[in-house]
Order: structure tokens, then C-alpha cells, then sequence
């Protein structure tokens, strides 16, 4: 008879002498029972841990401003350094990793409405009092004056930096496109749509196709110029005015307008039919946007006192973030290294944000990655599930938000509703449902 | 001549081709058996035939996720190699030889002197029968006499926990989650007790419990009462979860399913019924015996259910289709039954016991042998045997009997590879170890709504139609008028009313809907009667004996 019985020996688990022991692995799914049960229950805690973590707000930087900050400008060559421009005309140049204020300076007698940075790293702010001021904050002491000045005709909005020539484009009642060599000249070339009045909101350079430039207007015009051909490309006029575009940082064909309508749009440039992606979700006017650096989210602040982070091609806001204090977000930049968001609100504070809340940096050790890693798959796996949706989606919004976003929905709901009865009672066929992407576009002229 | 030439090569081209085919082939065939291996150990169920998805979105991540599966059940099956032991064996050297004669001191004079020292015997005086517990890593044994001797200890070691005289009659025990914690049916009530023997609750609600369970990933104490009610308490939160009356008397028996947590409760007239904290009825009836059930258990993966009788009968089922595998019958009614980790059965009858091996539960219909031979068989000494249970990843078999409680060595009855990181069930574990586990277990404890005979439903789409689901939630809509459909199916014997009377039993019970069946039967008939007497006036007096209802 053959006879042979277990015998496993407690220094097999644990060595005689060490205090290591040893883990044995038995992957047959009947000593594992319960797999999908405790899977989900796994993917539940870690969706609570997920929110019970996220704590968005990093810090305000002090001192802040004394009127509200109407512009930001990241330094492109730098992963810490920004500029914030206030309402009394004083720009603050700052350090993201010390949270401190490097240089500062009274660059315009009221609002500074835009600025922007020179492959010099000098600082350009144009402002409503009808100047546009060059500055050169690393090399000078604060409070110094101007490097250069160019006065202009108008109220400026906007400036934007080509990304390799020395030339700028300022937005007021026209574009102009300036030389910086030629310190206080007139402007070199001269933009405009003929037919168009009103004034440039805002405008932007294309970084990866340089010579594009984007435009929007109080005329609810979106005006795209290519600096080669001295002419304008198209002009779309949309249901709404815009306050700002951007251009897409990875996909250089792709641009972002947060609109008056509450919305933010995201654009093709090459086929302006319809918008590519409709971002719903503010309950007031979209003042600013930014890209991330990876192209794949964006950022936007709105006269409703709060700030929302987006994923590129879905409609609703992953975030948003808000504070007691925060009064309405004129101004948001994305962080270079893509992990924190800034916001600049009318009470004076540039506030830094996380950009994914619940995520902490620093070093991590490898089981603490693993764990991370395995609870975002499960997340995703079971993302479906209505708890698991129900707390992943859950903000605390201020109640006057909250309020307002139904009054929104029930007013939305209404048009809604009076559509669907016209068409009812007109011949079948007559009046078509128009696609929400493409509702945005009213005309088009070439 | 031309034609003949290039002929030949190619022909011993082909003949080599055939031969390296050959040996392809008999690759190809390995591997086809070693992933149709890991498929159906270590797979996910039925592939999704992604061709047939029309959504492309849809069909992409259902061809990922398809594949993930395979190659982690490849994986999985890859690691195999990595296990540290192989099961225990007892074979037979020639043809003359039988397992079942072997007696134990030949097992132990075999076996090494670590593994021999599991096989001991306890006497414990006249304060039996004895119950008894594992702790879930078969580290701990409880025991526990009717008559209030109660002691917990680290058998291997001979650590003693805690040994208390409750001067109580003591009906069950159980181990809680670890060996820090069990529970233990008194007279009156279900007590508590930490490790040490400290009494830390007292549950009130659960009375004159008979038979106790624990759900170790639910951290739910089930009880069932000598009334024959069931009790869920939730020991994490000490909340009653559940209680209701099997009505069916004292119960006789009682097991949970491992794989899906549901609870068997056996019955005095031969049925068991299957219930989860989720309704208020038992999910399943089945008849196993035609006398009181006396044992029932059910393997690790849940496929197999084992029940004895006082009918002496012992039959096995598959309980996933509910189906009789086959039974037979015993000299004596079984009075305790345990399936171990590898799927031998121990029965307990009398004073013998008798362990089967997993033959018996491949269902063979022309087999002439009314009685399996045993795989191992051990008592006869007198001593009336109270419970028998497999020491979870030991090849040891527990036995409690009227005189104490035996360990005896079962060899290939235990799963050799622990997992150490599923939580309870690590052998080896430190005290670390095991507080660690416990937090994990308490964060990871699974909702005693997720108990369902089915234990993968979670995450599973509800594929009731819309239009159902909106039917659902009106709640003013009108109720569908089952007697008005009833009426329009079929006449004659077998008619849906006829049916629907007969079947919906219970006649002395006057119903709403019983009456107007009753009367809708009544009116068809006499319809039918005075159709047939029309036609026979129709047809005047020779051709009368033609009219029928059928007309």
C-alpha cells in the first residue's frame, strides 16, 4: 500500500531564526470564493476612500491681489513660474513651488486684461487703458518700469505671443500684430474681418501651427486668421458671444471656447460644421478655459463662481471646485507638469488646486501603487453599478449653484418642450431636429 | 518523362511536411489541451461571442476584456508549477489490496513523525457527545459537550485557549471568524465568547438554537431554532438581520453552501429547504430522504450536496441543477456527513464511519453496485459517533463521539496549498498576520443582500425590458386580469382553468380569484351543454347521437 500523507512544517512558512515568512499562492478559484462579490464591495470602498480623500484645495497665494485677477500668464519656459494680473493694473509674478511672490509691478492705471510671455521670458500685459507694456521681471528689481510701451486706439483684451518669431498679436476693437524689437511702434499688420464691428474678446496663437490665429468677438464671432496669407480663413458666428479661446496644446487642430451661453465648445478648425464636443455643466457664463499640458482634459472658470475640470470628449464635468470665498473665476491656467490647477476670482486670490482631488504626489512605495492601480481597474469595472455611480458622481455644489442649475434644466426643459409641440403640429418633415453640436453654429462665412 | 520529375520531390516534400505536421499536430493538440485545462479551472464562464456585436465601441472592449481572461487563466494555470505541495495518497499496490482495510496505526507507522502526532485521541469522561469546530485555517479546535464542557485550543500544539464549565446544556458550537471569537448555543440562548473564554455577548434573540452556522464573508451567525426559526445576526455590527420561521418544525440538520452562502436547513419529513436572508421563503425545496434528515453537507466549490437520513438512506445531488445524482443506502442512518477539500465523503453512522471518495459523485446510471465501496472506514469500538469534519488543509478527520473526540489521518483528504493571502485561511499565520486579515476581512465584508443561489449576479445587467420596468413602477396601472386570460385558453379536461384550479390547491381556502374561476368554469360548461342540446335539436332525432361539444 502506498501511503503518503501532508506534512507541511511550520519552517517552511517561516524560516527557523527569521522573522520573514513566506506567502503561498493558490490561485484555484474555489479556495477564492465570492470573486465578483468582493471585487465590487473592493471597488465600493475604494470609490468612498476616493472621495473621502479628494481635498482639492492646495492653498491661495499670499499676498494675493487687492482687486480681482482678471489674467493669468504661464511662463512657457518654465515649470514654476507664472504671472497674475489684477483689476488696479498691478502684476505679480509667482513661484509655484515656494507659493511666494518673485517680483511684482504696476503695469497699467486699471484693468490688466491680458498678458502673456516672450521667448525672452519678458512679460507683455496689455490693459484697458489702452497700453500695451513689455516687462522683463527676472532681470529687473519689482515695482521697475516698462522695458517698452506701445499705445494703442482702443481698450486692449488680449495678447498672445507667436511661438517663434518676435511678433505679437493685441486684440481691441481689431487685431494688430506687433513687433517686440520695435519697442512703442505701430503695429506691423493689421487683422480684420470686413464686415465686423465689435470688439476682440479674446485671442490666441496656434503654438504648433504657428502662423494660425484664433479669435472671438463681442459679435458672437469666432475668427480664425492665417498670418501667410495676410487674410482671414473663416468667421463663425455662433448663437453666443465668447470670452476666451484656446488651442488645443497635443492636437493642434482642436480649440476650446468658453462661450456666454453657459457653455464651453470644443472646435475642429478644419470642418467648423459642428462642434466637436459640447461641455455642459456652469450655470453662468464661461470666463476662462485652459488646456491640460496632455491635451486630454481642460479647465474652465465661470461668472458662477466655480471652476470645472473636463474630460476632452465627455460632456459632463469630472470636478468642480469651489470655495465659501471664491468669488466669480475671470482666470484658470493648468499647471506645466499637469498636476495642479491654478484659479485667479474676483475677491483677489490665486487659489492652487489639485487637478485630480483625491490624488496626493510624492513618493509612493510599490505596494501602495499596486494597491492604487488595482482599485482604479476595479473602478472602472464596476463603474457601472448605480452606488458606485452614485458616489463617484456626487459634488457638493453651493446652494445657489444647485438652485440655479435647476432652474437652468427646467428652463432648458421648457424650450425643450415648446420645439417638440411646434413640430408636432407642422407638417411631418418640415422642422428637423438639429444635433446640439451643431445648434452652436449659426453661420459661417468663408 | 518531364512530368515525372518534379513530381518526386514534391512528393517527398510532402511526405517530410506530413511528418512535421505530425509533430505540430501533436503540439498543437498539448497546447489545445492545456489551454481547454486552464479554461476550465481557472476561466470566467462562457466566452462572449464578439462577432456578433454590432456596436464597435462595445465589440472592441468585449474582445479586451475576452482575451484578459484567457490569458489569466493561462497564467493561472502556468502557476501551477508553482505549488509548494501534492496531495496526500493511499493506493493500493496490487489487486488484492483494499484501501478501506488499512488501519489507522499502519497509516501511522507510514506516515513521518510530524504528520503521525495529528492522529491522537482525547477521552473526555461522560460530559458528551461532543460537537465540535475548525477555525477556517484548521489551526483551532473547539469542542463543546452537551452537558457544558467547553474548550477551545491550537490542537497541533496542544496550546490551550480556554475551557470553561458552563453548567449549561450546550447544543452547537461554532468558531467565529478566527479562533479569537466563538459562539456557542446554550439552553436558552447563543452566547459569545472571545478566545480566551470571556463571555462577550449574550445574543438574546436567537432562543433554544439547536444548529448554528457562520458565514465567514458575511461576518453573518446564522441559528436555527428548536421551533424551527431562522436567525441571521450580523457579528460585526450586532444587528439581527433576519428572522423568520421555516415552519416546518424542529429541524433535523443544517449546512451553508460555501460557494454561494446559502443555508440548508433539514427537516423532520425528509425535505431540505435552501434559504438567504433576502426571502421570506426558502429558495428551494428538496425532498432528499423519506424520514427526518439527519446529516447533509456540501463541498468547497458547491457543487455537491450530500444527505443522510433516518430513512438510512444517503443520497447526493447536484444542488446547482437540483438534480438526484444517485443514493444508496446504509446499514444504519447516517448521522453525520462531512466533504472535504478533495471531495471525500465522510458519513458517520452508529458507531462506524465510513469516507468515500469523489466516485461517488460521478453519476453513473447503469451502475450495478447499489452500495460504493469505501475509500477508508474506521470505529466499531461502541462509541455512538456525534460529528465528523475535515481539518481544513490537514489530512485529518476530526470524530466526536459519545466518549470524546478522535483525530484520525485521512490521507489526500486536505488541500495542500494554502493561500495565505485569502484572509482566515492561512495556516501558518501570525498574530500579525491574522489582525491584518481581520481588518481587510471587516472592509471587505459582502452585504447579506448579495446572498443569492447565483453568487456572480452582482454586476450583471438587469435585462428586463423598459417597458416592464416602467409597468413595475406604475403603481396605478391595472393589475392584469389573470381569470379573463385563463377563460379564453382551451376548453374541455385540460383546460388553463381546470388547471388553474387544481393546481392553485388548498380548497378550503376561499379566494377572490378561486370564485370567479370557479364560476367562469361553471358558465363555459353550462354554455357547452346547451350548445350540444341545440345541435341535437338541429339534427333532429337520427342523427342526434352526432352532436358533440367538439360540434
Amino acid at each position: 500500500m502506498k501511503i503518503k500523507a501532508l506534512s507541511r512544517s511550520a519552517s517552511s512558512a517561516q524560516a527557523p531564526g527569521s522573522n520573514v515568512t513566506r506567502l503561498s499562492r493558490n490561485l484555484d478559484p474555489d479556495v477564492h470564493p465570492f470573486e465578483r462579490a468582493r471585487e465590487y464591495t473592493r471597488a465600493l470602498n475604494a470609490t468612498k476612500v476616493e472621495r473621502m480623500f479628494a481635498q482639492p484645495f492646495l492653498a491661495s497665494f499670499e499676498p494675493g491681489h487687492v482687486d480681482g485677477v482678471y489674467s493669468f500668464a504661464k511662463d512657457p519656459n518654465s515649470l514654476e513660474h507664472f504671472a497674475s494680473g489684477s483689476g488696479d493694473g498691478i502684476v505679480k509674478l509667482w513661484d509655484l513651488t515656494t507659493r511666494e511672490e518673485l517680483w511684482q509691478a504696476q503695469a497699467h492705471e486699471n484693468m490688466v486684461k491680458g498678458m502673456c510671455w516672450t521667448r525672452q521670458k519678458q512679460l507683455i500685459t496689455c490693459g484697458a487703458d489702452r497700453t500695451i507694456k513689455l516687462f522683463d521681471p527676472y532681470s529687473t528689481a519689482s515695482k521697475s518700469r516698462p522695458t517698452a510701451t506701445w499705445l494703442g486706439q482702443g481698450a486692449f483684451n488680449s495678447v498672445s505671443h507667436h511661438r517663434s518669431l518676435p511678433s505679437f498679436a493685441a486684440a481691441s476693437s481689431n487685431i494688430s500684430i506687433y513687433d517686440v524689437s520695435r519697442a512703442s511702434g505701430t503695429p506691423v499688420q493689421t487683422l480684420t474681418w470686413p464686415t465686423a464691428t465689435d470688439t476682440v474678446n479674446a485671442v490666441s496663437f496656434n503654438q504648433s501651427e504657428t502662423s494660425i490665429l484664433g479669435s472671438c468677438a463681442t459679435d458672437r464671432a469666432v475668427i480664425l486668421y492665417d498670418l501667410r496669407t495676410n487674410s482671414p480663413l473663416h468667421r463663425n458666428v455662433l448663437t453666443f458671444a465668447c470670452n476666451t479661446l484656446e488651442w488645443n496644446p497635443m492636437e493642434p487642430f482642436n480649440f476650446a471656447v468658453g462661450s456666454e451661453d453657459h457653455n464651453a465648445y470644443v472646435f475642429d478648425m478644419r470642418n467648423m460644421k459642428r462642434a466637436l464636443n459640447v461641455l455642459k455643466g456652469h450655470v453662468a457664463a464661461v470666463m476662462s478655459l485652459d488646456w491640460s499640458p496632455t491635451g486630454e482634459e481642460l479647465i474652465t472658470g465661470s461668472y458662477d463662481r466655480s471652476v470645472r475640470i473636463w474630460e476632452r470628449a465627455k460632456g459632463h464635468a469630472r470636478d468642480v471646485y469651489h470655495t465659501k470665498r471664491m468669488q466669480r473665476v475671470f482666470s484658470v491656467a493648468w499647471s506645466p507638469d499637469s498636476n495642479y490647477v491654478l484659479s485667479g476670482s474676483d475677491d483677489g486670490n490665486v487659489r492652487l488646486w489639485r487637478a485630480r482631488a483625491s490624488q496626493r504626489q510624492g513618493v509612493k512605495s510599490y505596494a501602495l501603487r499596486q494597491k492604487e492601480e488595482y482599485d482604479a481597474s476595479l473602478k472602472q469595472r464596476y463603474s457601472h453599478m448605480p452606488e458606485i455611480r452614485r458616489i463617484q458622481r456626487h459634488r457638493h455644489l453651493p446652494n445657489v449653484v444647485k438652485k440655479a442649475g435647476e432652474i437652468k434644466a427646467e428652463e432648458l426643459k421648457s424650450i425643450k418642450r415648446r420645439e417638440e409641440n411646434e413640430r408636432r403640429h407642422t407638417k411631418k418633415g418640415k422642422v428637423r431636429r438639429t444635433a446640439e453640436r451643431e445648434k452652436v453654429i449659426l453661420a459661417r462665412e468663408q | 518523362m518531364s512530368s515525372d520529375k518534379p513530381t518526386k520531390p514534391a512528393k517527398a516534400r510532402r511526405k517530410s511536411a506530413s511528418a512535421s505536421n505530425h509533430i505540430n499536430d501533436a503540439e498543437a493538440k498539448a497546447l489545445a489541451h492545456h489551454v481547454e485545462a486552464a479554461k476550465t479551472t481557472y476561466g470566467r464562464g462562457q466566452q462572449i461571442r464578439t462577432k456578433s456585436v454590432k456596436d464597435k465601441k462595445l465589440r472592441a472592449n468585449l474582445k479586451v476584456l475576452e482575451s484578459k481572461n484567457k490569458e489569466s487563466a493561462l497564467q493561472a494555470k502556468n502557476a501551477e508549477i508553482l505549488l509548494d505541495n501534492s496531495a496526500g495518497l493511499l493506493e493500493p499496490e496490487h489487486e488484492l489490496e483494499r484501501t478501506y482495510k488499512v488501519r489507522q496505526d499502519e497509516i501511522r507507522q507510514d506516515v513521518g513523525i510530524e504528520t503521525a502526532k495529528k492522529a491522537f485521541e482525547l477521552r473526555l469522561g461522560d460530559l458528551g457527545p461532543y460537537q465540535f469546530d475548525f477555525t477556517r485555517n484548521g489551526r483551532d479546535l473547539l469542542l463543546g459537550g452537551l452537558k457544558g464542557h467547553v474548550a477551545s485550543f491550537d490542537w497541533r500544539q496542544g496550546k490551550l485557549g480556554c475551557e470553561l464549565n458552563l453548567n449549561e446544556t450546550v447544543r452547537d458550537i461554532a468558531y467565529l471568524h478566527s479562533s479569537q471569537m466563538f459562539a456557542v448555543a446554550q439552553k436558552k440562548n447563543v452566547y459569545v465568547y472571545a478566545g480566551d473564554g470571556v463571555e462577550l455577548h449574550n445574543l438574546k434573540k436567537h432562543v433554544e438554537a439547536t444548529h448554528l452556522q457562520f458565514l465567514p464573508y458575511h461576518f453573518l451567525l446564522a441559528s436555527v431554532s428548536s421551533t424551527g426559526v431562522l436567525r441571521y445576526t450580523d457579528v460585526s455590527t450586532g444587528a439581527m438581520i433576519y428572522e423568520q420561521s421555516t415552519k416546518l418544525g424542529p429541524p433535523t440538520a443544517f449546512c451553508q453552501n460555501p460557494r454561494n452562502a446559502i443555508l440548508h436547513v433539514g427537516h423532520q419529513k425528509g425535505t431540505v429547504t435552501l434559504w438567504s436572508p433576502n426571502s421570506s421563503t426558502p429558495l428551494a425545496k428538496l425532498l432528499t430522504n423519506s424520514g427526518p434528515v439527519r446529516a447533509m453537507s456540501i463541498d468547497r466549490s458547491g457543487r455537491y450536496f450530500v444527505a443522510g437520513g433516518q430513512d438510512r438512506k444517503v443520497s447526493i445531488w447536484d444542488i446547482r441543477n437540483f438534480k438526484e445524482l444517485r443514493s444508496f443506502h446504509l446499514r444504519q442512518p447516517a448521522s453525520t456527513v462531512s466533504i472535504s477539500d478533495r471531495n471525500l465523503t465522510a458519513v458517520g453512522w452508529g458507531t462506524q464511519i465510513s469516507i468515500y471518495n469523489s466516485d461517488i459523485f460521478s453519476h453513473t446510471p447503469s451502475d450495478d453496485v447499489k452500495i460504493p465501496a469505501p475509500y477508508m472506514a474506521w470505529g466499531g469500538e461502541g462509541n455512538t459517533i456525534s460529528r465528523v469534519k475535515f481539518c481544513p488543509f490537514e489530512d485529518v478527520l476530526g470524530i466526536s463521539h459519545s466518549r470524546g473526540y478522535s483525530s484520525i489521518l485521512v490521507p489526500g483528504s486536505g488541500e495542500p496549498n494554502p493561500d495565505s493571502l485569502e484572509s482566515g485561511t492561512n495556516p501558518f499565520e501570525t498574530t500579525r498576520q491574522r489582525q491584518e486579515a481581520e481588518v481587510h476581512a471587516l472592509l471587505e465584508k459582502l452585504q447579506p443582500e448579495m446572498i443569492s443561489l447565483d453568487p456572480n449576479f452582482i454586476g450583471n445587467l438587469d435585462l428586463a425590458s423598459e417597458e416592464q420596468r416602467r409597468k413595475e413602477r406604475d403603481l396605478d396601472s391595472k393589475k392584469e386580469d389573470r381569470i379573463e386570460r385563463l377563460k379564453k385558453k382551451g376548453r374541455g379536461r385540460n383546460s388553463a382553468l381546470k388547471k388553474y384550479l387544481r393546481k392553485s390547491g388548498q380548497r378550503n381556502v376561499i379566494d377572490e380569484e378561486k370564485v370567479r374561476a370557479r364560476e367562469a368554469l361553471s358558465r363555459m360548461d353550462k354554455r357547452e351543454v346547451a350548445k350540444v342540446q341545440k345541435l341535437r335539436r338541429e339534427y333532429g332525432p337520427a342523427l342526434e347521437r352526432f352532436a358533440s361539444k367538439s360540434g
